[in-house]
């Protein structure tokens, strides 16, 4: 009970500090995720009927599930140095297999006959893929992306061991007064802000989830494609680059 | 839609084949019987990588301009994949598809199955999509306006007997199997092609719904003339929808192709006939209408003709039975000789009562179900106000039967083809037959 109020007392005199990190961790993960489903989206989308390629995109991204994060951060600081970007480029490895596997499962649960009536219609590879295969395939690689949200969020958590920022921060700080007085607020208080973060974003994306159905997709059938687009702009806002992005949709 | 203009002006298949196309080969030779061929398969042959053996062997046949041509043939004799090569969903790797003359072997297949409908027995009705939006697929690509497009899915609603203010906006999951294929076939006329693929779509539906479907698109077709290569493994549903029936057998190699009647009539050779399987003859006598026979001289008699009258008449044929008539010339009864003899009744009340006649434009599969239900074993033949028009025998039928018989050999004589290997039949000779054809 004591340690309980004392860690409401933390949080409201480190108001300023724990919002900063909280965005700044947010951040982090918002630009690793928007980068991470862009690219297994496109590859699951590429691999889903090539087996071998498949497997070997399957297998690749479960091994770097598996790296230990601690020594994944501290193996690329030879590599970007440290600081930001070796947190990008790990977090972004993770995040790659939920997404990527849900983006293939989900390729893999279209009816068969659906795709050969589209092909049988005229309908062009690129306007079954953007019309018919990722509507209908959306609910189950948004199961993928919200999967990696959680994942990502908690492992960033660990950034600070390479100045990564973000609320790892404030675990590290109890961290290393561990044994003092007021050592276990800071921690409480990164730890309660992670899973704060991942339950609110996993909730936006519920309801995206909800709203975005196939049926939605199909109803504005230039949606999907516009959502595509639409993220594949945010990495360059070059309007040549969307325009080409929207040509060939169109082929 | 935000289709790109430039994809909408070029999307007439007219002009993209224009460009590609020479006139049709004259060289190639192709079934005489055939002289304005929608589709021409010419020489198509697949094989697949990887195998010595093609799936499709030099296939050379040709679709005449609104009919319906069955293919049919036991499983993995490489028919769908025949209907596959047409639309290039399977792309052939030896001879020529030619639509309408033009050779579209090499135009852009996407292009070309615009022009084409498609319609799989798995249906594949767009799940995410309302059943409008399914109906309204090729429209849209082909860049029809709003309003025409909405025009035309609630057209084609009301075609295939689906009322559009309840189903225009229903999704597929709503709808029983045997809508779905309505739908299916909705969309598949979406744009008004004039070619349709149809591979097996009945096959998935219960017998009553299938029988009436297949009714349904028969008197459908008979409005739209639409050229239709339909694909089956059921021969009963080929001699049902086909106008004209391709027996394939491995390889997709023509075993026979010819209409229902002469194939029922005289199989080319023992595969075909075992495909047909028994009661072909049966069969056969659904092409057969009561009009086109020729109804000999039966005894029959005006109920108050009285008995001696009756006797001379029945005594001056070879018959055993008589039809006694009403006032109307409606037949009454059968009577024989000794039912004429019982003096004290009247000839309305002695004999059998006649249950059932057969009407001019009835079949003579028909016509020998009546004659099986009646108790004398000959169907009584009447005009439409009931009036007595003659009586068919069993040995009418048995002659109708032979004669399709012959006209067939004698078609297939005039071909040049061998009918040697038909079954159960002693080679053609000319000479011999009465010249009926």
């Amino acid at each position: 009970m004591n340690g309980f109020d004392s860690w409401l007392e933390y949080m409201s005199d480190e108001r300023d500090d724990v919002l900063e990190l909280t965005i700044e961790h947010a951040t982090i993960v918002l630009q690793v995720m928007a980068a991470a489903i862009i690219f297994s989206v496109v590859v699951g989308v590429v691999v889903q009927n090539r087996p071998a390629l498949r497997n070997i995109a399957l297998s690749i991204a479960s091994v770097f599930l598996t790296i230990p994060s601690l020594a994944l951060f501290t193996l690329f600081i030879p590599v970007f140095g440290i600081g930001k970007w070796p947190v990008r480029v790990a977090l972004f490895m993770y995040a790659l297999l939920p997404i990527l596997r849900n983006t293939v499962t989900g390729l893999d649960g279209i009816d068969p006959a659906v795709e050969e009536s589209a092909k049988g219609m005229g309908m062009s590879p690129t306007r079954r893929l953007f019309q018919v295969k990722l509507p209908l395939a959306w609910p189950v690689i948004v199961t993928g992306i919200r999967v990696a949200f959680l994942l990502v969020t908690g492992i960033a958590a660990i950034a600070t061991l390479v100045n990564g920022g973000g609320l790892g921060d404030l675990i590290k700080v109890g961290f290393n007064r561990l044994g003092l007085p007021n050592s276990l607020e800071p921690i409480w208080a990164g730890a309660v802000m992670v899973v704060v973060l991942a339950l609110a974003f996993d909730l936006v994306l519920a309801l995206l989830q909800k709203l975005l159905s196939p049926r939605v997709l199909a109803a504005g059938s230039e949606l999907p494609s516009t959502l595509i687009s639409g993220l594949r702009s945010r990495s360059s806002s070059d309007p040549a680059h969307q325009e080409g992005t929207r040509v060939r949709t169109d082929r | 839609m935000s289709e790109p203009t430039a994809e909408a002006t070029t999307s007439d298949l007219a002009e993209d084949l224009a460009a590609v196309a020479p006139e049709p080969d004259a060289t190639v030779t192709h079934d005489p019987d055939v002289a304005d061929a929608m589709i021409r398969l010419d020489e198509v042959s697949k094989t697949y990588a990887g195998t010595a053996e093609p799936a499709v062997a030099a296939l050379t046949l040709d679709v005449p301009r609104g009919e319906i041509l069955v293919l049919v043939g036991p499983s993995g004799c490489g028919k769908s994949t025949t209907l596959r090569l047409i639309n290039r969903m399977i792309e052939p790797t030896g001879g020529r598809i030619l639509f309408d003359g033009r050779d579209v072997t090499r135009v852009n297949p996407d292009e070309l199955r615009r022009h084409i409908g498609y319609v799989i027995q798995q249906i594949g009705l767009f799940p995410h999509r309302t059943i409008a939006d399914n109906v309204a697929t090729v429209p849209k690509m082909l860049g029809w306006d709003r309003s025409r497009i909405r025009a035309r899915v609630d057209e084609l609603l009301d075609t295939v007997g689906l009322d559009p203010s309840i189903y225009r906006n229903r999704y597929p999951k709503e709808l029983s199997g045997g809508q779905a294929q309505r739908v299916g076939v909705a969309r598949a006329l979406g744009a008004d092609p004039p070619v349709l693929l149809m591979d097996e779509p009945f096959g998935a539906i219960d017998p009553i719904t299938r029988d009436r479907l297949q009714n349904e698109f028969l008197r459908l077709q008979a409005d739209m003339q639409k050229t239709i290569v339909f694909v089956t493994h059921d021969i009963d549903e080929a001699i049902k929808m086909g106008d004209r029936i391709a027996i394939l057998r491995d390889g997709s190699a023509i075993a026979q192709v010819d209409t229902p009647q002469r194939i029922l009539a005289l199989p080319i050779d023992d595969f075909v006939q075992d495909f047909i399987g028994s009661g072909a003859a049966l069969k056969g006598l659904n092409f057969e209408r009561v009009r086109d026979l020729t109804l000999g001289d039966f005894p029959h008699v005006r109920h108050d003709a009285g008995h001696a009258k009756a006797i001379q008449i029945l005594d001056g044929s070879r018959q055993q039975w008589m039809v006694v008539l009403d006032a109307h010339e409606r037949p009454l009864r059968w009577v024989n000789r000794t039912d004429i003899d019982r003096s004290d009744r009247r000839l309305t009340e002695v004999g059998q009562a006649v249950r059932v006649t057969v009407e001019p434009n009835a079949t003579l599969h028909d016509t020998l179900e009546a004659m099986l239900n009646s108790s004398v074993g000959a169907a009584i033949v009447t005009d439409a106000r009931g009036r007595y028009q003659g009586v068919v025998e069993i040995e009418v039928l048995t002659e109708a039967i032979s004669r399709m018989r012959t006209e067939a050999r004698a078609h297939y004589a005039s071909l040049g083809l061998s009918t040697a290997d038909a079954p159960g039949l002693a080679p053609y000779a000319p000479p011999a037959l009465d010249g009926t054809s």
